[in-house]
């Protein structure tokens, strides 16, 4: 295995696009460094961006953030406006792991460690989060939805990372939740996830909303059927009965360890119910 | 497979080594530094016992490679009792035998001095939560909880007395130098 640490995106893609065998991207390494561990993943290249300009800061940009590959959970937490513009998005991010975790993980590791459970990525996906992939070609914004294809895999191409996502400027009273459930309080995998954004007109009608689930398909998905089910209500119960029925249909889930086809149908209507009440709370104002 | 040479510094010491591009910062420090406070409970990030701080950052050294540690700064279970001088921790978790086999016990000391030096009066819920990624299998957590809260307790007092004192702030430096200094010479 080889190690290498280059200082420009360009060097970055250079290393991916001739390397031979496997290749993985060091930014958290909370993954990464399990798999090793695990025999799971035998990287020949192991290419550390912590330190390529941009990786590791939070940047306002046309009202919104764009935030670094490596930058951490507790670092996106500490910036404290992120989080007020994106609640949802914080709060998901920072219920990956322990403290400790929190130190190291990276949204967008989370991003491309492409697990369907992953935290951080239906709450990105309501927030409407683009993806800056960088790669011997050329550089490309695409939908966050756009990059995990199936449990560990990724639409990306050889020589190709994502180097920041980018959270937009939400419109006025917009509201963002993401709620999992886990068997415990800590330090656990979702079993379902779902992750809300919502923007009211002055009359507290909802005008636009996306709602994401997770951990019942084989990546996030984002439920159009969910949005429709509350786009022009003020989430009144029978708009509350419709989300949750159109969560639940659209839940694709396997029985795992973890839950039950049954369970997570159910749950998942059930968090996007009361992720919904959150994010209309908060985009009351 | 090509060994990664690294320059950086641990306990505010300036440290190198030579490892391999595959071994942890924990392998490093435990197996070619001989640093081995710090413990090898899970080796994947979810037992706390390898708890180091990278950059003033509570992280797990096995999820660490030793090859990205160049230029940042470690801090272990080693640097911190100042020579005999135990930190309040250690000493709390002494008096309260918040400790039994003792193998997460450096782990739960770097990651509780990372909570104080951020928060001096934290509740025991915030307590509880940030060292959830700490593992402990004998004590059942409550005499950890209440070292760290008592610890905390004490911090605040000395740091109520120091700020009492303000006026005479200028000269209480020197006097800590000096007491350090009788203190290595004793």
């Amino acid at each position: 295995m080889r190690y290498e640490a280059p200082d420009t995106i360009k060097a970055a893609v250079g290393l991916l696009s001739k390397a031979k065998g496997t290749s993985r991207i060091l930014a958290g390494g909370t993954d990464l460094l399990v798999q090793m561990r695990s025999g799971m993943v035998e990287p020949d290249l192991v290419v550390n961006i912590k330190g390529i300009p941009g990786m590791r800061d939070i940047v306002a940009d046309k009202g919104g953030y764009r935030i670094g590959a490596a930058v951490s959970g507790a670092e996106l937490e500490e910036h404290g406006k992120v989080g007020q513009m994106w609640p949802g998005v914080v709060e998901a991010t920072n219920l990956i792991g322990s403290t400790q975790i929190q130190g190291r993980a990276t949204m967008v590791g989370n991003l491309c460690n492409a697990s369907p459970a992953a935290d951080s990525v239906p709450a990105m996906i309501a927030a409407g989060a683009t993806a800056r992939v960088v790669g011997p070609k050329r550089t490309r914004d695409v939908p966050v939805e756009s990059i995990a294809t199936a449990p560990g895999k990724t639409s990306l191409a050889k020589g190709e990372f994502v180097s920041s996502v980018f959270l937009p400027k939400p419109p006025a009273r917009t509201g963002s939740a993401y709620l999992r459930f886990i068997p415990r309080t800590e330090m656990d995998i979702a079993v379902v996830a779902a992750g809300i954004a919502m923007t009211l007109n002055a009359k507290g009608v909802i005008t636009a909303a996306r709602v994401s689930l997770g951990a019942v398909a084989a990546r996030a998905l984002l439920v159009d059927a969910c949005a429709e089910a509350i786009i022009g209500s003020t989430l009144d119960d029978a708009a509350l009965d419709r989300l949750a029925a159109a969560a639940s249909a659209a839940a694709k889930p396997i029985t795992d360890k973890r839950g039950t086809v049954e369970f997570r149908t159910k749950v998942a209507g059930v968090l996007a119910r009361r992720a919904a009440v959150i994010a209309y709370d908060r985009a009351r104002g | 497979m090509s060994a990664v040479h690294v320059s950086t510094k641990i306990n505010g010491d300036d440290v190198e080594f030579v490892c391999r591009p595959d071994e942890s910062l924990l392998d490093v420090l435990r197996d070619r530094l001989g640093m081995t406070g710090s413990k090898e409970g899970c080796g994947t990030g979810d037992c706390g016992s390898c708890s180091v701080t990278l950059d003033g950052r509570l992280v797990c050294s096995c999820l660490v490679m030793g090859a990205e540690v160049g230029g940042h700064e470690i801090g272990t279970i080693e640097g911190m009792a100042q020579g005999d001088k135990l930190h309040p921790l250690q000493q709390k978790f002494l008096e309260g035998a918040a400790l039994q086999c003792g193998i997460c016990t450096p782990g739960f000391l770097i990651a509780a001095r990372a909570l104080l030096e951020r928060n001096m009066d934290p509740t025991e819920t915030e307590v509880r939560y940030w060292l959830a990624g700490n593992l402990c299998r004998c004590t059942g957590y409550d005499k950890i909880v209440r070292a760290v809260m008592d610890t905390a307790k004490d911090m605040r007092k000395a740091a109520a007395k120091s700020s009492a004192k303000k006026p005479a702030a200028k000269k209480s430096p020197a006097k800590k130098t000096a007491k350090k200094g009788a203190r290595h010479a004793a």
